[in-house]
């Protein structure tokens, strides 16, 4: 199978000539994605060209880094998969596969297809945690926690932090990956001594952090690969106005 | 080297308390006065520097990956063992210190152990306050699972992604932490050096990986949490960036390296499907509760689709060969059955290489017992998992798995106090080599990782701290600028190579030679070869590698071939260890020692002890220490699972 990729090709933040180039690379159906990358590279470098730069660790969906922009949908054809967990397969022979970086404003590029996400890790510090030390817990089962509460909890929790959904939304908002977060503390029985001022200083870091407001297109939902519903959004709005009203 | 344990005297079950109250404390108020480095944010990093920050200390907290909550932990999926015996089901420490220490083939520390089993019900006490959420019953209580090997129900689980969830609670911890102040992060950092001065760790050198900044960093103590060097093969369940860089770098500036050649294989993965693979998929071993394994019985029938092989044409090798533990044996065991059965020709699946290398987990029984829905509901992330990769569904056709490197049980050595030989640096999580002995059972990482973090070093730092530190040091001491310029003349001439291989070409090329001779089965002849062949490969990589752009730019391409060339020092070592380990033990199974049955035999007399390598110097030979192993509590016992 032989496919041609045009890839955004970017050398640093400030690059002027950055742009769209094609390269032609013969690949298999049963390789993922990102090994067709590993053989586009291996051929570059090769011949003594620049290979390009992209996120990746665990390559098998969990750890959140690979972030790219395939055709134009953020991770790719597949519903609810990672850029990593893509195989050939999802392509015609002789395609040709636009390849770019998360574009956002929050994320600014560093090189090629690898962007800066450390915004998000600024909004979890803004609360996105249980404020317990290290040995005050007191006994696991001390505080029984209904099956559909924890379930309910973990699918939002499930969030690997990618970035798919500020990608995906044409107003760059994180409104998606920090309803999560907050829905998750919130359905939690842990999470309830901290849960306005957790939602308040949150939605005010994300807005510090340059990420853009929520006008429900939607587009996160349908492109986040751990399924996280919309309702994640929904709760967010209401843990902040709940908030709101606790403050006046 | 001196290797002394620390072990706290008296009955097993007191020690942990009797040295918590007589290790030296650091006064409150002096303990901003200390900076502490901890590289590396897996659970065994991000939960001790939350828990250092917490008690006081400043901590400078730096990882690879461009956040920390992403570090390799984040991909275990099976669970987390702790001795709550919240099932009833006869679970007790004593149970939990006696299954680990009999599952690492008794090559561990019982009194490390038994802290660990004591401590295990602390982790899960404090996950839970951080909102991780387990599974749980209707009734609202925890649920849990058996798992790998043990015969009671202790493994918490968060479905199959139970890593991710602990560490976001500890990388929560971690960012209150940030939040406070207390901890300074540096995530796209790579340490490349530790910086030793008068014989105690003093600081370190990183790279700004997205700069390319090389600079010093001082520090009171460096705790190193830079995980397991699975990589060492290239193909391996491990992250990508998963590496032996730190952890060999320390031992380079003396620390001592225990039981290198300890690998676990894990038998449950997704084969390699063809010569490209980059990395292996791990199928979670739970899968193996509701899953026979079996192949053909007859060769013959190896090629054909595994509905058309009848009932009584089916091996289940597994359940024949160990009926009371049946699919459930340890991994080790597990692995090498499933190498047998392929070796003798009956593996499925396509020909990779020359040889079907593939057995069956098929969950057709389960499915017909509880239901799809049963199933979906337990391993359905992991069938889904399956088929994105492979195109197969597992609730129509039986999984196919074969064993994988997964997890390194040796590590730099340290004391009780996970101190290494160097006053001042210690070890935690993957990257020692404490617990698991030679062989580590499921559900116990993530456990041991936690507990190193959240509770161990929190107590033991401040015995150092409090009575070998050698006062303040900054960056200006000479000793960080001579490891800087090493490491920048290691940049230049990685940059510098005229070759024109890719690195990663001569790391499969390094895998094949781990994995042929130094993987699940070995043999003397096997590692002598291995090791003159990984010399010849050294020195060709500095012939033959290329590496592209520059020193000043993020360049991930220079940043694998610093960890390659650490790779090709640390195989040698692995094999060395192996070659003198003349006996079999857990993941490390000599093919001279075994019985008619093919089960390990371990050599007691001669072996029982942990193996302490010391550097030498680049032309000599490293040097063979031992901390021989006692065991006062449980009777060495051959390994049975009949
Ligand atoms: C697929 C898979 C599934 C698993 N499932 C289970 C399970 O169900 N139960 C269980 O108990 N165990 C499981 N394990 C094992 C367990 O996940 C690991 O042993 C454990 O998570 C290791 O944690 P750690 O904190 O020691 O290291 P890691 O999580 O590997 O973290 C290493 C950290 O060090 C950093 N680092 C490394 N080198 C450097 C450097 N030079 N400079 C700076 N930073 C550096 C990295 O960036 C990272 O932050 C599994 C392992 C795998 C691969
Ligand atoms: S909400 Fe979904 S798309 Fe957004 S960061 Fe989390 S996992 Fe990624
Ligand atoms: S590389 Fe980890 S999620 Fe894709």
């Amino acid at each position: 199978m032989r496919v041609k990729l045009r890839i955004w090709r970017q050398s640093g933040p400030t690059d002027t000539k950055a742009g769209l180039r094609d390269y032609t690379v013969e690949t298999d159906e049963h390789m993922s994605f990102l090994e067709t990358l590993d053989v586009l590279n291996a051929d570059l470098i090769r011949k003594g060209e620049s290979p390009v730069a992209f996120d990746h660790d665990c390559r098998e969906g969990i750890c959140g880094a690979c972030s790219l922009v395939i055709d134009g949908v953020p991770h790719g054809p597949r519903a609810a998969t990672t850029t990593c967990q893509i195989h050939m397969r999802e392509f015609r022979d002789q395609a040709v596969i636009t390849v770019e970086p998360w574009r956002a404003k929050a994320f600014p590029v560093i090189k090629d297809l690898t962007v800066d996400r450390s915004a998000f890790d600024r909004i979890i510090a803004a609360g996105g945690y249980v404020s317990v030390r290290t040995g005050a817990a007191p006994d696991a089962n001390a505080i029984p926690i209904g099956k559909r509460t924890a379930e309910r909890a973990f699918d939002f929790a499930a969030c690997i932090g990618c970035g798919a959904c500020v990608a995906a939304c044409p107003n760059a908002s994180a409104m998606l990956f920090v309803g999560a977060k907050v829905a998750q503390l919130a359905l939690l029985p842990q999470g309830q001594v901290e849960r306005g001022s957790r939602a308040t200083r949150m939605v005010a870091q994300m807005d510090a952090q340059g990420f853009g407001g929520c006008s429900n297109h939607g587009e996160c939902e349908a492109v986040c690969p751990k399924s996280i519903s919309l309702d994640a959004i929904a709760m967010l709005n209401v843990e902040t106005m709940r908030a709101a009203l606790e403050r006046a | 080297m001196k290797l002394d344990a620390r072990i706290p005297s008296g009955p097993l079950a007191e020690k942990w308390d009797r040295h918590r109250f007589e290790l030296k404390l650091v006064n409150p108020a002096n303990k901003r006065r200390f900076r502490i480095a901890v590289v590396g944010t897996g659970l065994a990093g991000a939960s001790a520097a939350a828990s250092l920050a917490e008690l006081g200390y400043d901590v400078d907290c730096f990882c690879i990956q461009d956040s920390p909550r992403r570090a390799h932990s984040i991909a275990a999926q099976g669970g987390i063992n702790a001795a709550k015996n919240y099932q009833n089901d006869g679970d007790s420490i004593w149970r939990l210190f006696y299954d680990t220490v009999k599952g690492g083939d008794f090559r561990a520390r019982e009194a490390n152990v038994y802290r660990l089993a004591q401590v295990s019900v602390d982790i899960i006490d404090h996950c839970v306050a951080q909102g991780v959420p387990f599974a749980r019953e209707y009734g609202g209580a925890l649920d849990n699972r058996s798992f790998g090997g043990a015969q009671v129900s202790r493994t918490f689980y968060a479905r199959g992604q139970t890593g991710q969830q602990l560490l976001l609670g500890a990388y929560s911890a971690l960012m209150r932490m940030v939040d406070v102040g207390k901890v300074s992060l540096y995530p796209r950092h790579e340490m490349l050096d530790l910086v030793v001065v008068d014989g105690h760790a003093r600081g370190l050198i990183t790279r700004n990986l997205t700069t390319g900044e090389i600079r010093p960093w001082a520090a009171d103590a460096v705790v190193l949490c830079t995980g397991g060097y699975g990589n060492v093969f290239y193909l391996s369940t491990n992250a990508k960036a998963s590496n032996v860089t730190a952890a060999y770098r320390c031992y380079k500036r003396g620390a001592g390296f225990a039981n290198p050649c300890f690998t676990q294989i894990h038998p449950t993965c997704i084969p390699q499907g063809g010569p490209y693979q980059s990395k292996l998929t791990l199928m979670s071993e739970s899968l193996r509760n509701d899953g026979r394994v079996w192949v053909p019985r007859r060769a013959s029938d190896s090629g054909r689709p595994a509905a058309e092989i009848a009932e009584a044409d089916r091996y289940y090798y597994l359940e024949e060969r160990y009926p009371s533990f049946g699919n459930l044996v340890p991994r080790d065991v597990a692995s090498r059955a499933a190498k047998k059965v392929c070796d003798d020709g009956l593996g499925v699946g396509p020909e990779v290489l020359g040889q079907r290398n593939a057995v069956y987990l098929d969950f057709a029984a389960s499915i017909e017992r509880l239901g799809a829905g049963v199933i979906k509901e337990r391993y359905g992330n992991l069938f889904d998992m399956y088929e994105r990769i492979t195109g197969e569904s597992p609730y129509t056709a039986p999984m196919r798995i074969y064993p994988a490197v997964h997890y390194t049980m040796g590590g730099l050595w340290v004391d009780y106090n996970l101190m290494s030989t160097i006053p001042g640096l210690h070890v935690l999580g993957e990257a020692n080599f404490s617990d698991h002995g030679a062989n580590r059972l499921g559900a116990s990482a993530l456990m041991q990782g936690l507990a190193d973090g959240y509770f161990v070093i929190p107590a033991t730092i401040g015995q150092f701290l409090a009575s070998q530190h050698r006062g303040p040091i900054t960056t200006a001491h000479p000793a960080f600028a001579e490891v800087e310029a090493q490491c920048r003349a290691q940049t230049a001439r990685l940059l510098g190579l005229r070759g024109k291989r890719p690195v990663d070409d001569l790391h499969r090329e390094l895998g094949r030679i781990m994995w042929d001779h130094c993987g699940m089965a070995r043999n003397a002849a096997g590692l002598a070869q291995a090791i003159g062949e990984i010399a010849a490969l050294r020195e060709r990589f500095w012939h033959e590698a290329a590496v592209p752009g520059s020193a000043d730019e993020l360049n991930p391409w220079l940043e694998h071939a610093g960890r390659v060339v650490d790779f090709l020092e640390f195989g040698e070592l692995m094999c060395s260890d192996a070659l003198v380990r003349d006996e079999s033990c857990g993941g490390h199974f000599r093919e001279d020692h075994q019985t008619p049955e093919g089960e390990a035999i371990r050599d007691d007399e001669r072996f029982c002890h942990a193996a302490v390598w010391e550097y030498a110097g680049p032309s000599a030979a490293p040097v063979r220490h031992v901390e021989p192993l006692t065991f006062e509590n449980v009777k060495l016992a051959t390994r049975s699972y009949k």
